[in-house]
């Protein structure tokens, strides 16, 4: 098959899918719904795996797949680009979301809705292959709405509960603040190129952009991609959006949706290596959202969240990669995590399945001999985000930060924030484990904790052994990822980690800080340990941003419409509307007395009316 | 004394401001009607006069043509006022002020 074929069998396979599920899906009924959605996937990724075959070899070139002509007074067409870059994130979407729908298969067991949650998760990969398989800013912006539509749908799935109704809601809200500096971005690329192609605006940048102008337009794309990548200060409906069911969590708020900001910064490198401003805004906003979301994690009880957290903090690395230009880096990272992060969430939801929906680590403890594979698999998904060689996580990290202290000055300071987060990642990540799986049960009566049904158990495992050796792919004496990638970014100037003596202290360094944030949780949960500090409250409540956001914007929000409801509507709108029929009323009040009811009357006015139309007859003739 | 076309006028004239008068100043209905006969006829005279002078039978026509509108409307204006005497026992316009503002 041509790879033209293929690619559009990538994004057609998955849409068949979302179709025909929601048209027969409760025909279908379970399990062939979540069969349908899973099959659909698995052959989208076989189609990425086989069209990925050039790259891996080193031969393939940019491909476009051309669809048809969609605005041509835009001059924008419905075009599919299939590089290096984009088939690594159509393997990674791919593949993460089928093994996720295997699991959906297992968890969303019994549920009424169980053919629209396939349905949803179908069209959600659809639309993140959009995203990433397009060849132009327009067509990226369908898949990127679409897929802030389906994480709407996919997070309020559970919508008779009203917080996830709200938590929807606050998603797609957020995610449309971000979208707004996206939208302009657009226009001011479309202003300067007179296209939206990748073809034409990142050929043509380093000619036609200008510092001032790049920088402008670098900063509003980081707006967008700070919105739907939460990170700050955009970041608060990630949290939120843990009320969706898990493998919602793992697959679109984990592993890939997520990452569609650093996809993007990535997409756009050479606009970020014009205007250098916006670059370094990236990194510095990437190491304070690592750090910043690290600490919250520290405090959270809601197993769910600590993984929400630490999602923030991860995709604040990927940040400080591409605003370092360390774009390999970067999407090295976004890989190894959907793998380990996926794979945390999905044992995460599994020991929520196994304890009957308990989320609060508060009531966990003790499960490792209960669960002895889910303790296993996510035993490893912690080493590999902790960053303890050889998993995956501490390759990818590893690179990062090595980038980042290699660009010398300023840099070394978001490198040393990056490994305070690195460690605080170690430590809540042990925290987490250790009241989850070690210590005496605190499980509430009638608990009867069972590691998951096969189906379940299938993606962990795949997982996990990602976890252990994806980093593989891009170690310092085999660079397979930086080869593959080459040919994206051959117009950047890409940074790399410093290479000796300086690189093996990075690591020895990164690997001690690990090993410290391990021992240091160990040390603290191995007893029970109470959790009742100031500090602490403070950060179980995320610093309380939610509720500063919820006194600044929500309720001036609230005000303002209050007044345009109960003020500006009531008295201007509708003064003006009621004000047409009362002064007409006015009018005619004023008018009634001239019909008398007298005929006479009505005849000496038609008598001087005739008398002075004849009058004016003859005037105008000149006959008086 | 020759009676020129001027003269047909002049007496259409008088006739219609007769015709006018009555319909201004009058409150029976009737004699308001019969007012409004007047005025037309007088309207018809200068049609008939006019065209005999200009030597164009339009003249005529038009005259036929109002005499017949005029006929009908008394046949409708006479059956109304038959109608609101038989209710009203009265035909004064000036009872019949229902429609004021």
């Amino acid at each position: 098959m041509s790879t033209s074929l293929l690619v559009s069998l990538i994004v057609l396979l998955p849409l068949a899918g979302t179709a025909v599920l929601l048209a027969f899906g409760r025909r279908l009924g379970e399990p062939l719904a979540g069969i349908v959605g899973t099959v659909s996937v698995v052959g989208a990724f076989a189609a990425a795996c086989v069209a990925s075959m050039d790259f891996i070899t080193g031969t393939g070139g940019t491909e476009t797949v051309r669809w048809f002509s969609w605005l041509p007074a835009l001059g924008v067409d419905l075009e599919l680009r299939w590089d290096a870059l984009a088939s690594l994130m159509a393997m990674v979407v791919t593949g993460v979301g089928a093994l996720i729908h295997v699991y959906s298969i297992g968890y969303m067991h019994g549920d009424a809705r169980f053919p629209r949650f396939f349905a949803y998760l179908n069209l959600f990969v659809t639309s993140m292959l959009i995203l990433v398989l397009a060849n132009g800013f327009a067509v990226m912006f369908i898949g990127w709405e679409l897929v802030g539509l389906s994480s709407y749908l996919l997070i309020s799935f559970w919508f008779e509960r009203d917080s996830a109704a709200a938590a929807g809601k606050k998603a797609f809200v957020v995610n449309r603040v971000g979208d707004v500096g996206f939208i302009v971005a657009l226009m001011l690329i479309f202003s300067v190129f007179g296209s939206l192609s990748f073809d034409d605006v990142l050929g043509q940048a380093p000619d036609l952009l200008s510092e001032g102008m790049a920088t402008a337009i670098g900063l509003l794309l980081f707006v967008g991609a700070a919105g739907k990548s939460a990170q700050l200060p955009l970041y608060v409906w990630l949290p939120d959006a843990m009320e969706g069911p898990t493998p919602v969590s793992a697959l679109i708020h984990a592993a890939t949706m997520v990452t569609a900001g650093v996809y993007l910064i990535a997409r756009t490198a050479i606009i970020f290596e014009i205007g250098p401003a916006a670059a370094a805004v990236v990194a510095i906003v990437g190491a304070a959202t690592a750090l910043f979301a690290a600490t919250i994690a520290v405090a959270q009880s809601d197993i769910k969240r600590v993984l929400a957290y630490s999602t923030i903090s991860q995709l604040g690395f990927m940040f400080l990669a591409v605003g370092a230009a360390a774009h390999v880096a970067g999407v090295f990272h976004l890989m190894t995590h959907a793998f380990f992060k996926a794979l945390l969430f999905l044992g995460a939801g599994a020991v929520i399945h196994g304890m009957s929906g308990e989320q609060d680590m508060g009531r966990m403890g003790g499960l490792r001999k209960a669960m002895p594979l889910t303790f296993a698999t996510m035993g490893i998904g912690w080493l590999a985000i902790a960053g303890i060689p050889p998993f995956a996580g501490f390759w990818s990290k590893d690179e990062i930060l090595a980038s980042v202290f290699g660009m010398g000055g300023m840099w070394v300071v978001l490198w040393a924030m990056g490994m305070v987060a690195a460690l605080l990642t170690a430590f809540y990540m042990t925290r987490m484990m250790w009241r989850t799986f070690f210590g005496a049960p605190r499980w509430a009566d009638g608990t009867h904790p069972h590691d998951p049904p096969a189906s379940m158990k299938l993606p962990l495992v795949v997982l996990a052994a990602f976890a252990v050796v994806a980093g593989l792919i891009n170690t310092p004496w085999k660079l397979g990822l930086e080869h593959f990638l080459a040919p994206v970014f051959s117009g950047v100037h890409l940074t790399h980690p410093p290479v000796g003596s300086i690189l093996w202290t990075l690591a020895a360094i990164a690997v001690a800080v690990a090993v410290i944030g391990i021992a240091l949780g160990i040390r603290r949960y191995r007893a029970e340990h109470a959790e009742d500090s100031g500090a602490w409250a403070l950060m179980n409540r995320g610093y309380y941003v939610d509720d500063v956001y919820g006194e600044v914007f929500a309720r001036t929000g609230k005000l303002g419409a209050a007044w345009l409801a109960f003020r500006f509507d009531a008295k201007v709108i509708d003064g003006l509307v009621e004000g047409t029929g009362s002064l007409t009323r006015r009018v005619a009040t004023a008018v009634r007395p001239l019909q008398t009811g007298f005929v006479r009357t009505y005849s000496v006015g038609i008598v001087i009316g005739s008398v002075a139309l004849l009058v004016w007859f003859l005037v105008r003739g000149g006959v008086v | 004394m020759i009676v020129t076309p001027g003269w047909y006028m002049a007496l259409a004239a008088v006739l219609f401001v007769i015709g006018m008068s009555g319909i201004l100043l009058r409150r029976n209905a009737l004699v308001m009607f019969m007012s409004v006969e007047l005025m037309l006829n007088a309207v018809n005279l200068t049609f008939v006069a006019a065209g005999r002078e200009l030597r164009l039978i339009e003249g005529q026509i038009s005259m036929l043509f109002v005499m017949v509108v005029a006929a009908a409307e008394v046949v409708v204006g006479l059956a109304i006022i038959v109608a609101v005497f038989r209710r009203r026992q009265t035909a004064s316009v000036d009872d019949l002020a229902e429609l004021h503002g």
